[in-house]
């Protein structure tokens, strides 16, 4: 047996059992440690939670009270603690590693964002309370309006929306009522095939048709065939910029203008403005309106899958249409919201939820833009971009480039390297999850064949990503030398085998039923 | 900068590997008129500068645990136990993105899967989905999935629906193909507001959204909205925006919804001002593949090994584009996470106590305010909230309240503008409430009236 310089073992050749798969009794594997659902280890008769005890009282319930179970499990609050903590440890999150999900926009999420939110005077407001007892929450939305509509150079901003699709909803339907005042109803919106999906399904809810505009071979739209798709009948064209491949529209002027020469609003698709961030005015660039994903370029957490917040900033010509609540300063100069629309003379088109939109997320972007101050938002985005420039210079040898142009904030691979060597796109993207990473977005944009978009964002160190460069270089040459193996069953090393996604859609079960009873 | 980690000497060197001069070279595809432009705006601050300027915004604002408050319609006051807000930080669940690559997503996607099942029984259905915006937009969608279902047009909106709820739901499908008939607010006379939705349901009617407790805070059995609405192969979409009285309350699923939809908030969430928040949506099996938003469902992986995965994706908007069932995309992850470890804790007996914690200090307050001159109580049967007629106006008395630190509640005018409600007062009472803020708000309304 071998020994280090302290005289301890180091050597394992006498241990071959540590190589054997074992099960243990528990279903634990040592630290990765299995866990239940709350159902299998809970009880209805369990509670963590202690209330004060209440005597008897004759309730004033109609007649309506509850007689039967309602069958969820209780846990006492030490195993409710293991519980999530055990399951947290099999999910990959930002703090763990690089996330370079492209369209997605995974970076650094500060906790004095966090901080900031939980003061109580921002989470424990109520949003029908008296406006003379939240001033601050509503100057808060103001100053947050002032950043957002500078940033953009435009005028107005409706804070409301919930999403980034729920913000696309916002500003085709603004400029749907737009029309309509001017007495010309339009029934076509024109989209890139490059588009989140969101965008056409936007547009559909609207009442429109949607017609989908070609991509030329550099990754832009094909600005002859947008053009040649311009009638009287298009109400709005769409477009994500920078787009969905990664690249900036560098025809976007020549566009917006053939789009109002045609009396049509011009949407753009924001989801991407991290790229561009104190560098660029969508305003300059004649869109009528843009919503920002606030959670991706503005960092607030992403909670596996949400709370989302997609504010929509309008230009001049959409300015009057915008949605309820917006704030107003009344005859003293205080802060007000306005919540109703007035029986006549107002042309806003209605109201997109319940209350005034997801303060939670203003308040984290917002200290997010003062951190960073304008100087730091700048900053990020053109290390955003040198970051993803970087990393497609240095893989474009070993895998296949999309686009062979300077990329923006994400770079954008094809399948063409895994050509013959039978590992797919997936496959290659399982094989990272052993190398420690969450994989890039796959298939998207469905422009280009077997697509990977990869986003490092502006988080990701020199160190970082180098390693990361190291890791796919080693995996495009494993499979173009035929070694299949390592990429059929991956990953080995998650916390699960690949998963069986068509049984899941086939024999559909999506509660947890107690098969004993 | 104390996010960024590149050195000016790391750019130097990245810019060579990439073979551009300057980082401006990048960007070389937006017309050099809009690059760079000069934006108005202040340049960075330390965290100390952050956290002093923010904090002086917060304390601008009245919070809901520092004075007496009573305000509900939609938005609840509870407390959240500590251990929810320290398991949600968590930097796995905090900052993990939707749940795309199952291998190493199972701690949400078990937790959506567990989500699912709480929803589903707490409202008495068979299926529930991982969340939406909020419950204002999951109303909008199940107007639009009752559509769906039924291939007829027509949703009827009870009066006593909360009016912001209203208002989305007209908001959102003005350019649908649905037809919707809101029906007149009637605090005082819930049973005649419920006849009237039952009188209003025919052959042409999709769906009735009913709320229950309703705007004002009145308890009613939708059992028999339910009858007439299936007589007419229509749907009934349950609503609630006071998630906590379902334990309490006979489920909407027992009372026969179709579909149930509602605000999350009360359980695991702060107020916020408004968002976020999570909306819960729930319905039959059979209508599974016309629900909106995403659904987790259980498989084995490779090993055999019991795993999640999010499934049905067919009917989105990332497959179907303009055909799609919504165009939700995002949910309310770490929203729908909270509610679902606070939901662990209370467990059946939980839900049921802190329930009827709610009910009793709301009673103890109807008690109470009744007592007062002037000052009419409307409900006969309620859960967490009732509506009061004063004599005077309620937006004034409200604002006079406020400046002596009490948060008396909703003035009507406030919800039902031009309605005839600006002597209304909607208040609500959580297990938050004592006996002295209910006893404060006695004193203050008998000197402000």
């Amino acid at each position: 047996m071998s020994m280090n310089s302290e005289g301890r073992p180091t050597g394992l050749e006498n241990v071959e059992a540590t190589t054997t798969k074992f099960e243990s009794y528990s279903g634990h594997q040592g630290l990765r440690l299995a866990e239940p659902l709350i159902y299998e280890i809970g009880s209805t008769e369990l509670t963590g939670v202690d209330f004060e005890d209440l005597e008897e009282f004759d309730a004033q319930l109609g007649g309506v009270e509850r007689q039967s179970e309602i069958g969820c499990a209780g846990l006492a609050e030490p195993d409710v603690m293991r519980h999530y903590t055990r399951l947290s440890r099999r999910n990959y999150g930002i703090d763990m590693g690089v996330f370079p999900l492209g369209s997605c926009t995974m970076k650094h999420n500060p906790r004095l964002n966090e901080k900031i939110a939980r003061l109580p005077g921002f989470s424990n407001v109520h949003p029908l309370q008296p406006m003379s007892t939240v001033q601050g929450a509503i100057e808060l939305m103001e100053e947050l309006s002032t950043w957002l509509t500078r940033m953009t150079n435009m005028p107005v901003v409706a804070l409301s929306p919930k999403a980034g699709a729920h913000g696309e909803l916002c500003g085709v339907m603004a400029m749907r009522k737009a029309h309509e005042a001017k007495g010309d109803a339009r029934s076509v919106v024109l989209c890139p095939e490059s588009a989140h999906g969101t965008n056409p399904a936007t547009a559909a809810f609207c009442g429109y048709k949607v017609k989908a505009i070609p991509a030329k071979d550099n990754g832009r739209v094909d600005m002859q065939a947008l053009i040649a798709s311009l009638d009287e009948t298009v109400a709005a064209v769409m477009l994500t910029n920078p787009n969905t491949c990664g690249l900036f529209e560098n025809e976007v002027r020549q566009i917006a203008d053939a789009i109002h020469d045609n009396g049509s609003y011009f949407y753009c698709d924001g989801a991407n403005f991290n790229a561009i961030a104190g560098k660029v005015c969508p305003g300059d660039l004649g869109v009528d309106a843009m919503h920002f994903n606030l959670h991706k370029t503005f960092s607030t957490p992403h909670g596996g899958g949400g709370p989302g917040s997609g504010p929509v900033v309008f230009s001049d010509r959409l300015k009057d249409y915008v949605p309820v609540p917006y704030i107003v300063n009344d005859a003293e100069g205080k802060f007000a919201l306005k919540e109703w629309l007035e029986i006549e003379g107002d042309t806003s088109f209605g109201r997109l939820t319940a209350f005034h939109g997801q303060m939670g997320m203003y308040t984290r972007a917002l200290t997010y833009m003062l951190s960073h101050g304008i100087d730091g938002i700048k900053q990020a985005s053109e290390d955003a971009v040198l970051n993803a420039n970087y990393v497609q210079a240095s893989l474009k040898e070993d895998m296949s480039l999309a686009f062979d142009s300077y990329c923006m904030h994400e770079c954008l691979f094809d399948d063409g390297f895994l050509k013959d060597t039978g590992v797919t796109t997936l496959d290659f993207a399982k094989a990272m999850i052993d190398e420690g990473y969450h994989p890039m977005t796959m298939y998207f944009p469905l422009v280009v064949h077997g697509a990977m978009l990869v986003e490092p964002t502006e988080s990701e160190s020199k160190y970082n990503l180098d390693q990361f460069i190291r890791s796919m270089k080693g995996l495009a040459a494993e499979a173009k030398s035929g070694n299949k193996q390592r990429f059929l069953a991956a990953p080995y090393h998650a916390p699960y085998a690949r998963l069986d996604e068509t049984l899941a859609a086939r024999k559909p079960i999506l509660r947890y039923e107690n098969n004993e009873s | 900068m104390r996010y960024l980690p590149l050195s000016d000497a790391d750019r130097q060197d990245m810019l060579s590997t990439i073979g551009a001069s300057n980082v401006d070279a990048l960007f070389s595809d937006v017309p050099a008129e809009f690059l760079n432009a000069k934006i108005d705006l202040p340049t960075r601050k330390t965290e100390l500068e952050v956290e002093r300027h923010m904090s002086k915004l917060a304390a601008k604002n009245t919070a809901a645990g520092s004075v007496p408050f009573f305000v509900g319609a939609g938005a609840y006051h509870h407390h959240v136990p500590s251990s929810v807000d320290h398991l949600i930080q968590r930097g796995e669940f905090l900052t993990a993105y939707t749940p795309y690559q199952p291998e190493i997503a199972q701690g949400t996607l078990q937790v959506i899967f567990e989500f699912q099942t709480q929803v589903a029984q707490l409202t008495g259905m068979d299926v529930a989905n991982a969340s939406m915006y909020d419950g204002s937009t999951g109303c909008a969608e199940a107007i639009m999935m009752a559509r769906r279902v039924t291939r007829k047009k027509k949703a009827i909106l009870a009066g006593n629906l909360h009016p912001h709820y209203r208002e989305v739901c007209l908001t959102q499908t003005q350019y649908t193909d649905d037809e919707l008939v809101s029906q007149a607010a009637n605090p005082s006379d819930p049973e005649a507001e419920l006849q009237a939705v039952i009188d209003a349901i025919d052959d042409t009617t999709s769906c009735v959204l009913v709320q229950n407790p309703d705007v004002f805070g009145n308890v009613r059995d939708l059992t028999a909205v339910a009858e007439k609405a299936h007589a007419h192969k229509a749907l009934l979409v349950a609503v609630f925006t006071e998630v906590v009285s379902l334990g309490a309350l006979k489920s909407p699923g027992e009372m026969g919804a179709d579909i149930v939809v509602g605000e999350g908030q009360s359980i695991g969430n702060g107020l916020n001002f408004g968002g976020p928040y999570v909306g819960l949506f729930a319905t039959n099996q059979k209508y599974v593949r016309q629900m909106p938003g995403r659904l987790c469902g259980q498989t084995v992986d490779a090993d055999g090994k019991r795993g999640f995965v999010l499934t049905l994706s067919t009917r989105e908007q990332h497959i179907r584009r303009e055909k799609a069932t919504s165009n939700i995309c995002t949910n309310s992850g770490l929203c729908a996470l909270a509610f679902s470890i606070h939901m662990s804790l209370l467990g059946e007996k939980g839900i049921r106590q802190l329930a009827m914690v709610n009910h009793k200090k709301t009673l103890d307050l109807k008690t109470a305010l009744n007592s007062i001159e002037g000052v009419e109580v409307l409900n006969k049967a309620f859960f967490n909230e009732i509506t009061l007629r004063i004599t005077g106006d309620a937006t004034d008395v409200v604002e006079k309240l406020a400046k002596k630190d009490i948060i008396a509640g909703v003035p009507g005018g406030r919800l039902f503008p031009n309605a005839g409600l600006d002597d209304h007062i909607l208040l609500a009472a959580t297990e938050c409430v004592t006996d002295d803020d209910i006893a404060a708000l006695t004193a203050g309304l008998k000197e402000v009236l």
